[in-house]
């Protein structure tokens, strides 16, 4: 019951800001609202059992993408973009497409809401001794090694890329 | 009790937000926050169906999906600054230099 609770708490809080954010006029309110959706998803991984992800969420996500987006946002000027209207004219186009996708998500749920009924395999033996930080570390260094190192060489271009672009000479130099 | 369901109409109403967000706003920050919206959808999904199969080879996906999301936003918020000493605007309106 406490389970359900929580569930709809984080879930509300997460779909009204989402919400919020794309409607927001002023960018700086939808990135604090954004701040809010994502740390009510950190919560919803809490709920989910996956404690390791609710941390990286939270540090990854709001500590590091968001204050970012936060740096960004302060460093281009606010005075213009606040005046000038923020929707573009594809409001039709865009309702359909997303009548379309909620369509397909509709059908493709209920299509396969047989399949998610699995045997019952109890709690797993490895999470409950171990913990689930030591058990994603475990998949990350054995199974998964080398996505995981595929995946710091994409950091590693990242960082190169950003840094290329945003020291480029421009017209206005 | 809380089923793998919810989980998944959560992530499905997140990206459906996420995709509306792309489609009508004109500012480029907002579209990138949208993108990073529909990238959580995408977790939630896939930290539900780890946890319905007692398995951690979902949670190993989404930390992938998030080490993605954090390169996006380090090259796009990168483009959004040199576009934005290059023109002076955020709206994509009007960035269509590359327009032929």
């Amino acid at each position: 019951m406490l389970e359900l609770i929580l569930f709809y708490i984080f879930a509300g809080i997460a779909v009204v800001s989402a919400i919020l954010v794309i409607t927001q006029k002023n960018i700086v309110h939808s990135a604090v609202f954004l701040a809010s959706t994502l740390l009510s998803v950190a919560g919803l991984f809490l709920t989910l059992h996956a404690e390791f992800l609710a941390g990286v969420q939270v540090i990854v996500y709001v500590g590091g993408i968001l204050v970012l987006f936060v740096f960004v946002i302060m460093l281009i000027s606010l005075e213009r973009s606040a005046v000038e209207r923020q929707f573009n004219r594809q409001w039709t186009i865009a309702l359909i497409a997303a009548a379309a996708l909620i369509a397909e998500f509709a059908y493709a749920i209920f299509k396969g809401r047989d399949s998610f009924v699995l045997p019952d395999q109890g709690e797993p033996a490895t999470d409950a001794i171990v913990g689930n930080t030591q058990a994603v570390g475990t998949a990350l260094f054995t199974k998964f090694l080398l996505p995981f190192e595929i995946a710091s060489i994409l950091l590693l271009v990242a960082i190169v890329g950003a840094v290329i672009l945003a020291k480029r000479k421009t017209q206005v130099d | 009790m809380v089923s793998t369901y919810h989980y998944l109409f959560l992530g499905a109403a997140l990206f459906t937000i996420g995709v509306i967000g792309v489609l009508t706003r004109r500012n480029i920050m907002v579209i990138l926050m949208s993108i990073e919206l529909i990238m959580n959808a995408v977790n939630i999904n896939l930290i539900a169906f780890s946890a319905h199969h007692h398995h951690v080879t979902g949670q190993i996906f989404s930390i992938f999906v998030i080490t993605v999301a954090a390169a996006e936003a380090a090259v796009g918020l990168g483009i959004v600054i040199a576009m934005f000493k290059n023109k002076e605007t955020m709206n994509i309106n009007e960035i269509d230099i590359m327009k032929w």
